[in-house]
């Protein structure tokens, strides 16, 4: 257990990889995926739609991982359901390996298939009840026709013992095991194709926090064995800054920016970016001070989403041009290479507390306020 | 967790096995540790629930009775078809009621005699049965069939097969079943034979499995139907087919052993229903004629004369209540097993 302690010390690893040198494994462009709301009577017709994705661009490296951070609902898990094509795009393009797979069919598919992966979020619901552990973990084998030396069963055998299991669970069932080895069977079914990318929709937010660091550091030690690129969807800053190499963060559908993990977390440009960062509780209460930003209200709908930014609604620094002019992901003078930032008037580039908190909850404000008068 | 309290568990026979029980303490080092399905889960709770035990005997012993119809009335030495009354004076006074008490039961016909035709009860009831089983079982079987093959089709597929299918199922819920019987069993036989004519037993028999099978199924569709979309939005279908599987491999080995559980609990409630139809069917004289025996008519017929030979309605009477009642124990014992967390 003591390896696990280490998340909160998380910049001692993995040491950072430079993006720039991978090859290119998956490329996203102007991805959008926008769910038809249909309503009326006596004909129901399309009243509108969720904006759910709504044109993103990113790029994951071989052997690299790629962490989507952003507030419930702003469209991370949709973006992982798009790139493994469970969800048909509404527009852009992905391609994998400079392949186009954007709109081809499960048989097109089925040679990209067993190179693109997934963990899913509920341990609970992600394993089918009816079948044993070794008909899980076998079933993509058998579905993509691999047959390893030594047999599928061999096989299965060995993955249990990779992801910290009895290889003797073979013949039992889901319903046998806790959240923690229900996740770890989840990722040996991910690990059964050996694939090349694996998409974690939030793999470890249903587990107990003590369990949390234990799949993370397993799958921090598949990706660091296998050489396998992960795009790690979480809500969990703390375990994506563990995790991650690259970080990408969204908001209601679009990425406001995306870097490389120290340039993100300690140098972050986008307001929401320090927003998001400073809501994270600390550990360290006698640690140097951090900014302090509250913001108001909740994340638009994406049904109806703001002009212009869409951060803007919730923004302290916003102005006219923000409602007029989408702000371009671009990169910023004094940012790193590959870090870029879709915001036209960008923060200071540090997390180091500000003269004066940023509270923009009237109710936290006046409590604030109150408290300090008493004083 | 000690070693000796796993080994009590085990030996306990008890369903529930401790999660993170590890393999030391089991004694079972040799090979692997073999997990309970939810299926040989079941199986234990279902035997540990007296009632349905018992029921289920009852019921097999029906069936039993059913299927060896032409063996017990051999041994019995009697057929159901021979009138005993009428080619031997004795067992019937001048008005064709039998002359021995309590409707001739006697060591020779163990179940009395029927009034007027003179026939042997006992052969009757176990052909009757054996009748009225056959029936129900085939329209359940073929309910079951329909009702998985549609309800599967609208779930999964959706739209507008959902929407057809489940207007049709609309529609068909809306007729009034037992007047649709009624008036539908001529109509069915006439398609096939000219009223003139005799029809033909099996005819007879085809045309009551059709009739019901064709109101029978929607219940079941239903919620298969419901089952089924609650059960393709869940992850693990999501992780099949990210691996590639097919539709069909998905329904086959992901949706359907799901599905076992409803299916069955439907089925064991839906049979006796059958059983019930089918002999008011015959009792209002649209289903199985003479000379077939049959279960239903056996009412009919007792009650006729249920003022002077009460006897008659005793055995199909007590036969049917026993066996309806254990049925529908027997079915709420198998969702109890099944699903143990629904309330009585």
């Amino acid at each position: 257990m003591s390896k696990d302690t280490t998340i909160t010390k998380a910049d001692a690893v993995p040491s950072p990889r430079d993006g720039a040198s991978g090859e290119t494994l998956l490329e996203v462009t102007g991805l959008t995926k926008h769910f038809p709301i249909h309503a009326g009577f006596p004909i129901k017709h399309k009243v509108g739609a969720v904006q759910a994705v709504d044109g993103i661009d990113l790029t994951i490296h071989t052997g690299e991982s790629f962490g989507l951070v952003g507030e419930s609902g702003c469209g991370k898990s949709t973006t992982g359901r798009l790139i493994t094509r469970l969800l048909e795009p509404t527009g852009g393009k992905i391609s994998y390996r400079g392949r186009d797979i954007t709109r081809a069919t499960r048989k097109e598919m089925m040679p990209v298939r067993s190179e693109i992966q997934m963990i899913f979020q509920d341990p609970y619901s992600s394993l089918n009840p009816r079948q044993t552990v070794g008909t899980i973990i076998g079933g993509p084998m058998e579905i993509n026709n691999i047959n390893p030396p030594g047999g599928r069963e061999q096989r299965v055998r060995e993955l249990l013992e990779t992801v910290g299991l009895n290889p003797e669970h073979y013949n039992r069932f889901p319903h046998e095991f806790s959240g923690g080895q229900r996740q770890r069977i989840g990722v040996a079914r991910a690990l059964a194709l050996e694939p090349k990318l694996i998409v974690a929709d939030e793999p470890v937010s249903a587990l107990d926090v003590s369990i949390q660091a234990q799949v993370v550091n397993l799958l921090q030690k598949v990706q660091a064995e296998m050489g396998i690129a992960f795009l790690f969807i979480a809500h969990d800053l703390a375990i994506v800054r563990h995790f991650t190499q690259r970080v990408a963060v969204m908001y209601l559908g679009k990425i406001v920016e995306v870097g490389d993990r120290d340039s993100i977390y300690n140098r972050p440009r986008h307001p929401y970016t320090h927003a998001l960062l400073s809501a994270v509780p600390e550990v360290d209460i006698d640690g140097e001070d951090r900014e302090r930003i509250r913001l108001a209200g909740d994340v638009p709908s994406p049904i109806n989403p703001p002009s212009g930014c869409r951060f803007r609604t919730r923004c302290w620094k916003a102005r006219d041009v923000c409602a007029s002019e989408e702000p371009p992901l671009i990169q910023l003078g004094g940012n790193r290479d590959g870090h870029l930032t879709a915001c036209h008037f960008p923060e200071e580039p540090t997390i180091a507390a500000r003269e004066e908190d940023i509270i923009l909850d009237p109710a936290l404000a006046a409590i604030e306020g109150a408290a300090e008068k008493t004083l | 967790m000690t070693s000796q309290t796993q080994a009590v568990v085990t030996d306990a026979d008890d369903g529930s096995i401790d999660p993170a029980a590890q393999t030391q303490g089991l004694g079972k080092q040799a090979g692997d540790i073999v997990g309970f399905s939810p299926g040989q889960l079941m199986w234990r709770r279902f035997k540990r629930d007296r009632t349905g035990v018992l029921s289920a005997f009852v019921v097999i012993f029906f069936f039993a009775i059913a299927i060896l119809a032409p063996v017990i009335s051999k041994l019995y030495g009697k057929d159901p078809y021979t009138l005993y009354g009428q080619n031997n004076s004795d067992l019937l006074n001048e008005f064709g009621y039998p002359v021995a008490p309590n409707g001739g039961v006697s060591s020779s016909f163990w179940f009395g005699i029927e009034p007027g035709l003179g026939r042997d009860v006992f052969t009757q009831l176990l052909y009757g049965i054996r009748t009225s089983l056959f029936i129900s079982v085939a329209v359940t079987l073929a309910t079951v069939t329909t009702a998985i093959l549609l309800g599967i089709t609208s779930g999964y597929l959706g739209g507008r097969a959902d929407y057809f299918i489940g207007r049709v199922s609309d529609l068909l819920l809306a007729f009034p079943s037992q007047l649709f019987f009624v008036a539908f069993m001529p109509i069915v036989v006439a398609i096939f034979v000219d009223p003139q004519d005799e029809t033909p037993t099996y005819l007879r028999v085809t045309a009551l499995i059709a009739v019901q099978w064709f109101l029978g199924w929607m219940g079941l569709s239903r919620i298969l139907r419901g089952q089924v979309l609650s059960l393709r939005e869940r992850e693990f279908i999501e992780a099949a087919k990210v691996t590639g599987a097919s539709s069909w491999r998905i329904v086959r080995r992901e949706l359907l052993p799901n599905l076992v559980t409803p299916i069955l609990v439907q089925a064991t409630f839906m049979l006796p229903g059958f059983v019930t139809a089918e002999a008011g069917l015959s009792f209002l004289g649209v289903g199985i004629i003479e000379p077939t025996p049959d279960w239903g008519r056996m009412f009919a017929k007792g009650g006729d004369i249920a003022q002077n030979d009460i006897t008659y309605m005793f055995f199909p009477g007590i036969a049917m209540v026993i066996f309806i009642v254990a049925f529908n124990l027997l079915g709420d014992s198998v969702r109890d097993a099944f699903d143990p967390k629904s309330g009585r």
